[in-house]
Parts: structure tokens; C-alpha cells; sequence
């Protein structure tokens, strides 16, 4: 695998920050160079979320640059859209069928895209967007935090690495008493995918 | 993995090793610049360390707190912390101190004199800096204090050089007998890099030396301090030797029509837009090495200079004589870079050929998601009630600065820490009608909050203070502080209630009320504006997000929708666990409702119901 960047986008307390710690880990199982950088503090009091990781030989800086994420794993879709000056045209996007509204939708008259029009902007932009049922899965797994777990299953389908490799980083990113639930979101994540749909 | 032996362990058992019985065992692990601070001062036998929390240095005295063989402790300021710092220095112990940008204005003073004072076992002061302010008030750039102070800085540009220069830091220190300066900017503290270590490495045990009985280096009287100054310029001059010799400031010969000149991240970024020119990477940024930076202008063709936030570099190599092809002019003083911003102003150099053409624009707007009071959040139903009083009100550093933005919009001033009981008694004094609150944190009362209390206190008034007792320091991830009585590994210490602070200062009108109760709130505020003398009310109520408070919550709050009109007063309170309908009505999210029944307190129309109803 070349140089390969991944922006994890969405709303604080969506399971980012543990699904950056889990995929930048795993890239320094497979002996590669990794950075990672997230914002903590302020920023992460429901705000607008990103944890960007790289692997590569030798990785300098440890944000992407626009125009450089190979994969967009967006947690929220409204998040998605926030973050596609980031994409090429073969970039994949995962996006997690989670809606949170921020408060000028709420309170104020603001609008909150449409499914559709959420899919036809990425669409135009990248070769492979895939829309992720995270809620429904990690709903019926009876812990709609795992949904962060559920999307990184269906990112393994494309990268190439083995499921062994993801379960043990998994176990040693998780609390022990949460592993056996987050390999199951892990699995239910890894079928999501069926690449004709790209 | 190269030649190294790979036996990994987990992030979380950082130091405490799963060794296969090998005597010597290297181990690549990925660590934030903050753990790798961490696990440097451990490695170097640092025995004591302490801070107050602030983004982005927190997690520093949070991962040094995982070895026990390290004193450890929550300072209530920074100043206090850096005091404490130089005492345990002085007595023999290698100490760390951590703070936030701002917060080595708050410790400038013993800064100074510690720089004239030296030490006599190794002090390490780490300034996290937040260039693009991600969680602070302004953007300075505490280089400066390197030269202002003239003690050497040292400058990691990710989590091993973090780990490695935090190690010899201490032996600089002890060294050239002064305080070093380790500058951090959060995308070093946050980011995280791999870093090679032994995890069974255990530093030595020394003894401390006899207590240095040494008046006239350590008592800083005028006649004592007037020669100190002196040695502190002959150590400067010292320090550039070694800035000349020291690896840490290097030569990277590439191609020779381009020298690039920088320091901490900015390296990274520069590297990774510029893989092909030649570098010179400072390390060490003050003193700078003149004569390196002399060979390296001479051996490229054009010099520039990529750094973030202030002029630091350049100004230096300014006046050094050595003209810089390309230095803020381009590179810009605001804000944070990132490979964008370094790539845009080498196209304004003409280093690199103009982008293609730029994406297409989203065709729709975005709504924008800035941060917001969690749901739940003790601070709303305080700030609901201070807009409904329609007083001024002074705030100050912590979660609940968010009050400010929309829909609650109920604060007037912020400016630093501790600053707001201060503010609305100047407010007072400068003979307003309107009557001015304070509102402060726990953690920022404790942290500077209490000489502007003692101020009115003694001084008289009439200003209300609320302090915002949620039990914690919230907003930097859950430290204790004085007011808490926990410790930095989570022991019981003293606890010191903020109503007996205001007790002991003889006030008269002390009140402690349940955050929650947002018409308690509002009939005191006008009950204490009508009053003759300071009143201070500890609006007490846990942080939502810690675990006691978790343990106590209620069922999901529902609205009963044949009694809701859609009048939208509730969507006032600014809660993200209450959303709109499309027929415009109130719906509660029942996964994120905290049950704090703000809601239903405000709703003329009693239609909003506890989960128990």
C-alpha cells in the first residue's frame, strides 16, 4: 500500500477519536509510518469533529492536505459535505446514515441537506461513496456507539489487511468487557459493502 | 520494522511492559507529543511534576501521573505550579512544569527570576502554544519568552522528538544551570507519532544533594540579582556554542537552489510540500546558531524562512545580516499552518506551479456546528436565568464561554483567566445603572478567581458573583482542583468548598443553590440586585459528562404533543437533545435528554414531562 490518508469527520462524542486510535494502531502493526491528529478541548463540546491518519514509508506532516484523503469516513452525513475539499475523484466515502442536526436547524431556520442531495454532492466529487446503516446495526447490537466500530468493518473491505489483525487492534483499543460487541459491529460493518453498489 | 526488536504493548499499559524476558527490548508505540513529553521526563528521573490544566498541555501531568515513582499534582495556577516547580528544583529534584500558552503568562514572574536564579537539578517548563486557537483566547507565540527570558527553547516536531528532547532537556539544564523552555504547538501535543523506547527502562535512583545554602545565587535581593544578570548573559553566550555544535540543529543538504530555515511542525509541513530542497531544522530555536545559519544561507541559492505564528526566525536571521527570499511575506502570522498554507505560499514565491483547476463548490450551504453546552449541562439553566435578569454579565475561561452564542447569548466580556469577578466590579465602580454578575468556573475561582472575590471582599461593593460549581475542571477533560479534594491519579486530597472561601472573607450574602433550578437562580439574581452588599451564589451541580453524575440521571424527558403549540421557548434554552418537528413542534431525543428538566421548567404550557411521568 502507497501513501494512504484517512479523514474521520462527524460530532463530538460519535466514537471518533477511539476509531482513529484503532486504525492508526493497526497501521503500525502492519510496519508502516503513521500520524495522527485530532483537536481536543473546546471543539469536541458537540462540535464539528476530524481525526486525520496516514500511513506511508515515511510520514512527514500529520494533516492531509486538500485534495489528498483516499478515504472519508464521515460518522454524520451532514459532516461529510463539510469536508469534501479533501476528496479526489477516487476517493472513497463512507458515510454513516446518522443525522444530528446542529442547533441552527434546530433553533434557527437553517436547512439540513437531503439524503439525495448529500449523495448526488459526493457522488460528483468521488468514484466510491457507500452509505453505512451504523445506526440501525449498532441499534440492533443494543449500543448505538458501536456504529463507529460498524463503519470501520466496511472500511477493512478495502484496505488489505487481515480481519485478525483488525480484531486484535480492536481488543487493544476497547475496554475488555466491550470487545465481544465490537467485533460483531466489526462484522455487520464488513458486509455493508458490496462494491457494485460504488 | 528494520532491525528492531518488536514486541508491542499496549498504548494504555504506556511503561508498563509485557517483556519476553529480553534485557534490552525496543518497541515502536504510537504516542501524542503530550505522552511523549510524559515518557521523556520519566526516562530522565524526573521525580516531581506539576501543572494546571490547559488545552493542549493537559495530558502531559495526566501521563506523567501514570508512573508511580513520580509526585504528581494539580497546581490551582500556573504561577503557583512554576513556584513550586523551582522549590522542588532547588531542593535537588528534577521537576517538570506544563501549562498552556497563556498560562506562562500567569507563571512570567517566577519565569524570570528562575531564569536569574538557575537551578540545581533539572526544570523543564513546557509551553503548549495554540496557533489557530482551537481553544484559547489569542495566539501568541511563547518563542518569545525564550528570548525575553534568554533561556534556551527547545523545539520537538513530533512525539520522538518530543520524548528524545525532553531527555536532554534535563541534562541542558542541569548543564548550563538554568530552567529550559520546551515549546509545543497542539498539532505536536495532539498529534500522535511513533515513538521507539524500552519500556523496561528504569532511570536510576539518585540521592538528593545537601540543601544548597547558597543566598547569594538563590535570594534575589538587588545586590544579589545585579551579578546574576551577569551570569545569565555570559550563559547565553555559552548556550550559542553549543546551539552551533548540537545535532538538534542540523543541515539537510538537498537540492541547493532552495534553503528552507524551520523549526517544530512547521518542518513537517514544509518537508512534505518541498521533499527535494535543503533544510536547515533548528532544534533548538533560541539562541540560534549564527554560524550555521551563515553556512547554510551561503551554500543555497535562496533562503526562506517557514514558520508559524510570529516572525521568530526570521527577525533573528534578519538582523544576522542574512537576507530572506521568502519569510512572512508569504507565509502568513495568523492562524495555524498546515500543508495548504505552506504549499499556497511557496506558489506566491514561485517554488511551485499553480493548482489545477479547484474543485467545484458545494452547490448548497452548510448549516455551521460550533461547539455547544452539552445536554444536561448545569451551566444552561444558570445563564437562562441571567438572560431572563437581562444583567451584564462578565464571564470568564471555561465550557460555559459557549453561553455567548446563540440562542442563549448572555455574556458580555471574556478575556482570561480569573478575570471576570474583577471586570464586573469595574463595571460597578464605574457607576452604571445596570447591575453586573460575574460568572466564573470552580476550577478558574480557585485558579485566580479568589484575590478578585478577596478584592471586593475588602473593598466593598455591591457585585454579584456566581461561581459555577460543577465539580470539576470540565472543559480540559475532568481534572481536579481544590474545590474537588481529587488528586492527579484520581485520590481523595483536602477539599476546600468555595462557600467557606466567601465566608472567610467575611461576606455576609453567601448562597449555594442547585444549578438546575434555573427560578431559584433567577429569584435570587433579583433578589441580590436589589441588595446593598457583594453577594456570592455557588450554583453547584456536577458536570453532566462525569460519572456520578451519569450514575444519578433520569429517564429521557418526552413531550406530550397535544399539549405542545409549537411555541418554540424550549428551543431557546439552546439544548442539541431538543429538535423541531416539520410541523414546527418540540421533540426530545431520548438518547441524548440528560433529564436536567430545563426544558420542562421553561414550557409555558406544561407539555414537556419527566421520563417517570
Amino acid at each position: 500500500m502507497e501513501q494512504t490518508n484517512f479523514l474521520l469527520v462527524g460530532v463530538g462524542g460519535q466514537g471518533i477519536l477511539t476509531a482513529g486510535n484503532i486504525l492508526a494502531n493497526l497501521g503500525l502493526r502492519a510496519g508502516y509510518d503513521v500520524k495522527k491528529s485530532e483537536v481536543h478541548g473546546m471543539s469536541q463540546r458537540g462540535g464539528a469533529v476530524n481525526s486525520h491518519v496516514r500511513f506511508g514509508r515515511t510520514v512527514y506532516s500529520p494533516l492531509i492536505s486538500q485534495g489528498e484523503a483516499d478515504y472519508l469516513l464521515a460518522f454524520e452525513m451532514l459532516e461529510a459535505l463539510r469536508w469534501v475539499r479533501f476528496l479526489h475523484s477516487r476517493s472513497v466515502v463512507l458515510v454513516n446514515e446518522e443525522r444530528l442536526p446542529p442547533l441552527a436547524v434546530t433553533s434557527g431556520g437553517a436547512h439540513y441537506p437531503d439524503p439525495g442531495e448529500i449523495h448526488r454532492e459526493l457522488s460528483n466529487r468521488a468514484d466510491g461513496v457507500f452509505f453505512i446503516e451504523g445506526p440501525r446495526l449498532a441499534q440492533e447490537l443494543g449500543n448505538p456507539r458501536v456504529a463507529n466500530v460498524v463503519l470501520l468493518g466496511a472500511l477493512s473491505t478495502f484496505l488489505p489487511f487481515s480481519t485478525e489483525l483488525w480484531e486484535e487492534v480492536i481488543e487493544e483499543q476497547v475496554p475488555a468487557r466491550h470487545f465481544a460487541l465490537n467485533r460483531q459491529a466489526f462484522c455487520l460493518g464488513r458486509v455493508q459493502i458490496r462494491k457494485d453498489d460504488g | 520494522m528494520e532491525a528492531l526488536v518488536f514486541c508491542y504493548t499496549r498504548n494504555k499499559a504506556m511503561g508498563r511492559p509485557m517483556l519476553s524476558g529480553r534485557k534490552e527490548c525496543r518497541v515502536k508505540q504510537l504516542l501524542s507529543g503530550n505522552e511523549a513529553i510524559a515518557r521523556g521526563a520519566y526516562e530522565a528521573g524526573v521525580r516531581v511534576g506539576t501543572a494546571y490544566p490547559g488545552t493542549p498541555s493537559t495530558e502531559i501531568l495526566e501521563s506523567l501521573s501514570r508512573y508511580p515513582e513520580v509526585r504528581t499534582l494539580w497546581a490551582p495556577n500556573e504561577k503557583v505550579a512554576l513556584e513550586t516547580a523551582l522549590g522542588a528544583s532547588y531542593a535537588g529534584a528534577r521537576t517538570l512544569v506544563a501549562m498552556k500558552h497563556v498560562g506562562l503568562n500567569v507563571a512570567a514572574d517566577p519565569f524570570f527570576y528562575g531564569a536569574y536564579t538557575g537551578i540545581e537539578a533539572g526544570l523543564v517548563v513546557v509551553s503548549a502554544d495554540d496557533p489557530g486557537m482551537h481553544s484559547s483566547q489569542n495566539e501568541q507565540d511563547n518563542r518569545r519568552y525564550s528570548k525575553f527570558a534568554r533561556v534556551p527553547m527547545l523545539e520537538p516536531s513530533d512525539s520522538q522528538e518530543a520524548r528524545d528532547m525532553t531527555r536532554l532537556a534535563f541534562e541542558l539544564s542541569e548543564q548550563f544551570d538554568v530552567p529550559v523552555l520546551l515549546r509545543t504547538t497542539t498539532r505536536v501535543s495532539h498529534s500522535h507519532s511513533i515513538v521507539e523506547l524500552d519500556p523496561a527502562f528504569v532511570p536510576p535512583k539518585k540521592d538528593l544533594p545537601p540543601y544548597p545554602r547558597n543566598p547569594q545565587k538563590y535570594v534575589m535581593i538587588p545586590a544579589h540579582a545585579r551579578p546574576r544578570h551577569v551570569v545569565v548573559e555570559e550563559r547565553l553566550q555559552r548556550l550559542v556554542a553549543y546551539s552551533e555544535e548540537t545535532p538538534l540543529n542540523r543541515i539537510e543538504w538537498g537540492d541547493r537552489r532552495l534553503g528552507i530555515m524551520t523549526s517544530g511542525i512547521s518542518y513537517t509541513y514544509a518537508r512534505e510540500v518541498f521533499p527535494w530542497a535543503s533544510f536547515l531544522k533548528l532544534g533548538i530555536s533560541f539562541p540560534l546558531p549564527a554560524q550555521k545559519v551563515r553556512t547554510f544561507a551561503a551554500g543555497v541559492e535562496r533562503l526562506i524562512v517557514i514558520e508559524e505564528l510570529d516572525p521568530f526566525l526570521e527577525e533573528e536571521v534578519r538582523l544576522l545580516g542574512v537576507p530572506v527570499h521568502g519569510g512572512k511575506d508569504v507565509f502568513p502570522l495568523l492562524d495555524e499552518f498546515n500543508p495548504d498554507v505552506v504549499r499556497a505560499g511557496g506558489r506566491k514565491l514561485g517554488l511551485l506551479s499553480e493548482d489545477g483547476p479547484a474543485p467545484p463548490p458545494l452547490s448548497l450551504e452548510l448549516p455551521p456546528r460550533p461547539p455547544v453546552l452539552c445536554p444536561g449541562c448545569p451551566h444552561r439553566s444558570v445563564y437562562y436565568a441571567l438572560r431572563r435578569a437581562k444583567m451584564i454579565v462578565n464571564s470568564d475561561i471555561g465550557c460555559y464561554t459557549l453561553a455567548v452564542l446563540p440562542p442563549l447569548s448572555t455574556t458580555d466580556t471574556m478575556g482570561c483567566m480569573g478575570g471576570s469577578i474583577s471586570m464586573a466590579y469595574g463595571v460597578e465602580l464605574a457607576g452604571r445603572p445596570e447591575r453586573a454578575v460575574a460568572t466564573i468556573g470552580d476550577s478558574t475561582f480557585y485558579h485566580s478567581g479568589i484575590p478578585a472575590l478577596l478584592n471586593i471582599a475588602y473593598n466593598g461593593g455591591r457585585t454579584i458573583v456566581i461561581v459555577l460549581d460543577n465539580r470539576t475542571t470540565a472543559m480540559t477533560g475532568h481534572q481536579g482542583h481544590p474545590g474537588t479534594g481529587i488528586g492527579t491519579r484520581g485520590e481523595r486530597l483536602h477539599e476546600i468548598l468555595v462557600e467557606d472561601i466567601g465566608r472567610a472573607f467575611g461576606l455576609k450574602r453567601v448562597f449555594v443553590v442547585d444549578a438546575y433550578d434555573t427560578r431559584e437562580m433567577y429569584r435570587l439574581l433579583k433578589e441580590s440586585a436589589a441588595a446593598e452588599e457583594p453577594t456570592l451564589i455557588v450554583a453547584r451541580r456536577a458536570c453532566v459528562l462525569l460519572p456520578e453524575a451519569r450514575a444519578r440521571r433520569g429517564p429521557a424527558y418526552w413531550v406530550d404533543l397535544e399539549r405542545c403549540n409549537g411555541c418554540g421557548l424550549c428551543f431557546t434554552v439552546g439544548c442539541p437533545a431538543i429538535f423541531k418537528t416539520t410541523e414546527g413542534r418540540a421533540e426530545i431525543s431520548p438518547l441524548l435528554c440528560a433529564a436536567c428538566d430545563l426544558c420542562a421548567q421553561v414550557c409555558a404550557r406544561g407539555a414537556i414531562h419527566s421520563g417517570n411521568d
